[in-house]
């Protein structure tokens, strides 16, 4: 018969204490870090000496020296380098603007594509969605700024319809003279939709009151676009188009969108509308077939059962990764330093090279990101925490 | 009382009717639900069909009846109006092997069999041993690496500024992957941790790096790296580089293991605890193999977004396949045919990625059954 | 109890006539020939794969039959939506996996269609919601979403669901068979309610304590046909066909 193991004796050493490794253990790590922190500091500071480079943010009040392209704020080469982050940073927030929204709205007709019964239709979606996804962003925009450059010199640009204009110095477009009425259109937009909005809660609450449906789509449209015609044609219905003319080698007037930035543009939104796309399919796949049954046995008529039980469980899966996506394109706008548009990582790079500051320049950009990035996070926990489905 | 007839009682044995036309032959049946079931369905289908028509038979006319194809000169391809193929047999050594010098490309092929094999099998389930696959890839990366620096065995030595092409995309790849994955455990343990400065120190990381884009953690490992080096110590740019990849794509990677490991059931932390495992043994050898298996479509994912994301060499000068085609493209005579130089990159890029995530749906597939 | 029923109400409210249906080449509905009168009570059994929830599914149009006649309350089911949205008004139908709305509340999901297809002003909808709660025995879990219930709970606000829209017939598809023995019980209760109260229902289900408490007839359903119907008297104890009889000593025995 074989002896009890020996009862261990009993340990009183602080060294074997959870507690106490614990807190040992983040002691170490923050040593550690703060060790490793000073080494780095040192070293670059003594790098930096080294080279006769400057550090510290002075530099952002010089004068930068050189221009870009293409700016929303007014823009010239005597203005601060810190004028120039700004005209980057508005840069990348207007291509990453229109490249969210014709992303989604390309994606989500990709992705309700990939489930329509129409064996053509849904073919042809899912060949552009792999296609797209499984080539790298990199690719997409080189590959448009090369379509681009292949395209006619302006003399003889393409014209798609009056007053369109597609070469290779890109696309121009008339553009309506800038008016005194133009305000006042804007605030009746505004009046417009805010009347749209209390339209639609008043049908709810007639409904829930009487029965009685009222519809409120397409009502809303036109009271929401209403509005402003209305004041338009009171105004005296005034709409002068500023066509683009050539005028040397280039056409003046209209508004302009250079290739850079329509390269820039399509490669990252095609790009990410093929995600997009595949979110969407797997939210409406995600809901059960049984619930549209149910609802269909209940007698709900097909727009009723897309409204209130098909929509608000597909949004619930799809907006969360939508959001993630949105931010991917943001950082992708990032590849204009590739091609030459003037976005943040460009301007910073270039600033870079200028002024040798790397790190400010560097800091500055991941700053901008970083920041982009957080708020959209924080929208996104606060949407979910909204409406999430409760459990057991 | 319900009235009902009995049908076919009697015969004991069941009465089958011939299903009407429509429902019986298949493809007719097909065609039908797929293309005209309903009228929206029918305009859709006759639009897509009049679209197709008009544009797919001159696209097809250029890509393939009027295109050059094989070893032609430029001028031969100026001259067609259809797409010019040639400048690929023209240019497919610089674009695919960079700067390599030419009589020892023969040393790049074998290293790519080598490494698509070693690949090829880490992939198959049947091998998914420790004891098969550490070996396997230590023999793989010595073997490759061997072939492509030579210096040894009558092989003339070549400086890793002179690799570019397929070869560095590859090991751009791999370094990415194989010391991104470990670094990735460690965050994801350390995001779930319990003490708060460990896992402080990991959601600041992964969420920093989350948060910015790719380009700019490039320029920190090129411009803001050196820096922090003592003078006099140097690291290959392309080390750097890899460096960079990989704790970029350790960050994205551990909150795919973090997913995994809120999936395991505390029973298991417990029975493993119960046992009186340490923290170490527990997960190695209970939690980590369980949650991997259950994110790996998740992990398989990232995994091709890596491969993509080797292409932003280009924007630091390193060579990979799509920088050394555009510097290729540059070329003044066939400047005109750079859409198909990048078409046959883009290929390349899609064989490899569609096949892994063919390979991920199917993994996908085999663990729903297996949780069934 | 039977005799008294069918005295006082002779009318048919669902027939079918030659009803036949194909998946593809596959036949699953063979000749189904049945009448139901109004107040009966039907309960389907049968083999899996013999077509009785297709069959109960082609009264309100889940499925699509190719031949055949099915008229339901006096309409008759063919492509007309008018036709299809008034017989899925008259028809409740409670599913064997429940299919609750679970982004919406208990009493949301009860008000649903009554809102929008009887065009119910809110507060009668809650107020009937409420009532049907009650009579399933759960008015507590009004407020609460579906996620939070127990299976049986979930079933029994289905059922409720139906009941709101205040239907002439109710079809259940194996209602019990996805719960948990000890809830079984507390639906089936429900469900015998119900049919003393003088619901017109079709049930599909394996209960055949159930079946011989409830049922008017009994249907025994293989391979796509009705093999043979009966009382519920002699269906149990001496059913004509030897098919009915195998599958009798297969189900009863445990």
């Amino acid at each position: 018969m074989a002896d009890q193991p020996q009862t261990p004796k009993s340990d009183n050493s602080i060294l074997n204490s959870i507690a106490f490794r614990g807190i040992a253990y983040q002691v170490l790590l923050g040593a550690a870090i703060a060790l490793l922190g000073w080494y780095l500091y040192t070293n670059v500071n003594e790098n930096l000496d080294r080279q006769n480079i400057a550090t510290g943010w002075d530099f952002l009040e010089e004068p930068a020296g050189f221009g870009i392209s293409e700016s929303i704020i007014a823009f010239d080469s005597s203005q601060t380098f810190a004028r120039i982050f700004l005209a980057g940073v508005l840069n990348t927030l207007h291509v990453a603007f229109f490249g969210i929204i014709l992303a989604t709205i390309l994606g989500v007709t990709m992705g309700i594509a990939r489930v329509s019964r129409n064996w053509l239709v849904a073919k042809l979606a899912s060949t552009y969605v792999e296609i797209c996804r499984n080539v790298p962003v990199v690719l997409h925009v080189i590959f448009w700024s090369s379509i681009i450059r292949l395209l006619p010199h302006p003399r003889q640009a393409i014209e798609p319809f009056d007053g369109a204009f597609i070469s290779n110095r890109g696309l121009m477009l008339p553009f309506p003279f800038d008016h005194s009425l133009y305000p006042w259109l804007g605030l009746a937009l505004i009046v417009g939709i805010a009347g749209a909005v209390y339209f639609t809660r008043w049908a709810r609450i007639t409904r829930e009151q009487t029965g009685k449906y009222i519809a409120t789509f397409w009502p809303s449209i036109g009271i929401a676009l209403g509005v402003p015609l209305v004041v338009w044609l009171i105004g005296g219905a005034p709409l002068t188009w500023d066509f683009p003319a050539l005028r040397g080698f280039n056409y003046q007037g209209g508004i302009s969108l250079s290739p850079e930035y329509i390269a820039l543009l399509i490669g990252i939104t095609v790009y990410t509308a093929a995600f997009i796309a595949e979110i969407v399919r797997s939210g409406i796949e995600s809901i059960h077939a049984g619930q549209i049954e149910a609802a269909n046995a209940l007698g709900l008529r097909r727009g009723f059962v897309m409204r209130y039980i098909t929509i608000p469980q597909a949004l619930r899966v799809i907006v969360p990764p939508t959001a993630s996506q949105f931010l991917s394109l943001t950082k992708n706008s990032s590849l204009g330093v590739l091609i030459g548009y003037p976005d943040l990582v460009n301007i910073g790079n270039t600033s870079l090279n200028q002024t040798g500051q790397a790190v400010e320049a560097i800091a500055i950009m991941m700053l901008v990101y970083l920041t982009i990035s957080l708020t959209i996070s924080g929208i996104m926990n606060l949407y979910n925490k909204l409406v999430a489905i409760k459990e057991r | 009382m319900a009235d009902v007839e009995m049908n076919g009682a009697q015969n004991g044995g069941r009465k089958q009717t011939p299903a009407p036309v429509a429902e019986k032959i298949a493809v007719l049946r097909w065609v039908r639900e797929n293309f005209f079931s309903s009228i929206g369905n029918t305009i859709l289908t006759v639009v897509i069909g009049v679209f197709i028509v008009k544009f797919l038979p001159p696209f097809i006319e250029w890509a393939f009846f009027d295109a050059v194809w094989g070893a032609q000169t430029h001028e031969a391809c100026r001259a067609s109006e259809g797409a010019c193929w040639a400048v690929i047999t023209e240019k497919h050594r610089p674009m695919l092997f960079g700067l390599y010098p030419y009589e020892e490309h023969w040393r790049l092929i074998i290293a790519l069999i080598v490494y698509v094999g070693a690949i090829c099998i880490t992939l198959t389930r049947r091998f998914w041993h420790v004891k098969i696959l550490v070996p396997l890839w230590i023999a793989n990366l010595a073997i490759c690496c061997l072939l492509m620096w030579g210096g040894i065995f009558g092989l003339t030595f070549v400086e890793t500024q002179q690799w570019g092409g397929l070869p560095l995309t590859m090991v751009l790849f791999t370094g990415t992957v194989v010391f991104g994955m470990p670094i990735a455990v460690l965050l994801a343990l350390g995001r779930r941790s319990h003490l708060p400065g460990i896992k402080a120190v990991c959601v600041t990381a992964i969420e920093c790096m989350r948060g910015v884009p790719l380009i700019t953690i490039l320029f920190v490992a090129v411009n803001v790296f050196p820096l922090f080096l003592p003078q006099g110590l140097e690291f290959d740019v392309m080390v750097r580089v890899m460096a960079g990849m990989a704790i970029f794509f350790a960050c994205y990677q551990a909150e795919v293991i973090r997913g995994g490991l809120q999936a395991i059931p505390r029973g298991q932390y417990e029975a493993a605890e119960a046992i009186g495992l340490g923290y170490w043994q527990m997960m190695v050898r209970i939690i980590l193999p369980q949650a991997l298996r259950v994110c790996l479509p998740g992990i398989v994912n990232h995994i091709i977004a890596a491969f993509k994301n080797t292409s932003y060499v280009l924007i630091i000068g390193l060579f990979d396949i799509l920088s050394a085609t555009t510097a290729v493209m540059q070329d003044p005579l066939w400047r005109l045919f750079t859409i198909e130089a990048y078409i046959f990159v883009a290929l390349i890029y899609f064989v490899f990625c569609f096949a892994l995530s063919k390979y991920s749906q199917n993994l996908e597939q085999w663990l729903d059954q297996g949780r069934r | 109890m039977t005799e008294a029923n069918s005295a006082a109400t002779n009318d048919t409210v669902i027939e079918l006539k030659d009803v036949n249906k194909w998946y593809g080449e596959f036949q699953a509905l063979a000749d189904i020939n049945m009448s139901v009168k109004k107040g009966e009570r039907v309960v389907v059994c049968g083999p899996s794969g013999s077509g009785k929830s297709t069959m109960i599914r082609c009264i309100n149009r889940l499925e699509v039959h190719q031949r055949g006649t099915i008229i339901v309350d006096g309409i008759e089911l063919t492509d007309n939506l008018k036709n299809i949205e008034a017989i899925r008004s008259e028809v409740g139908m409670v599913f064997q996996s429940f299919n609750l709305f679970p982004h919406m509340r208990v009493v949301d999901n009860l008000t649903l269609a009554p809102m929008l297809v009887r065009k119910m002003p809110k507060k009668d909808a809650e107020e009937i919601a409420m009532q049907y709660l009650e009579r399933v025995q759960i008015p507590e879990q009004a407020y609460k979403f579906p996620g939070q219930l127990s299976g049986g709970q979930q079933q029994r606000v289905a059922i409720a669901r139906s009941l709101c829209m205040q239907p002439k017939i109710m079809l259940f598809d194996e209602p019990t068979s996805a719960l948990d023995p000890e809830m079984i019980k507390e639906v089936l209760d429900v469900m015998v309610e119900l049919a003393e109260d003088g619901m017109t229902m079709i049930v599909v289900t394996h209960e055949m304590g159930f079946a011989k408490t409830v049922a008017d007839t009994m249907v025994f359903m293989d391979q796509g046909e009705i093999v043979e119907t009966a009382e519920p008297g002699k269906f149990f104890t001496n059913p004509d066909s030897e098919r009915t009889q195998l599958f009798l000593s297969q189900i009863l025995t445990h």
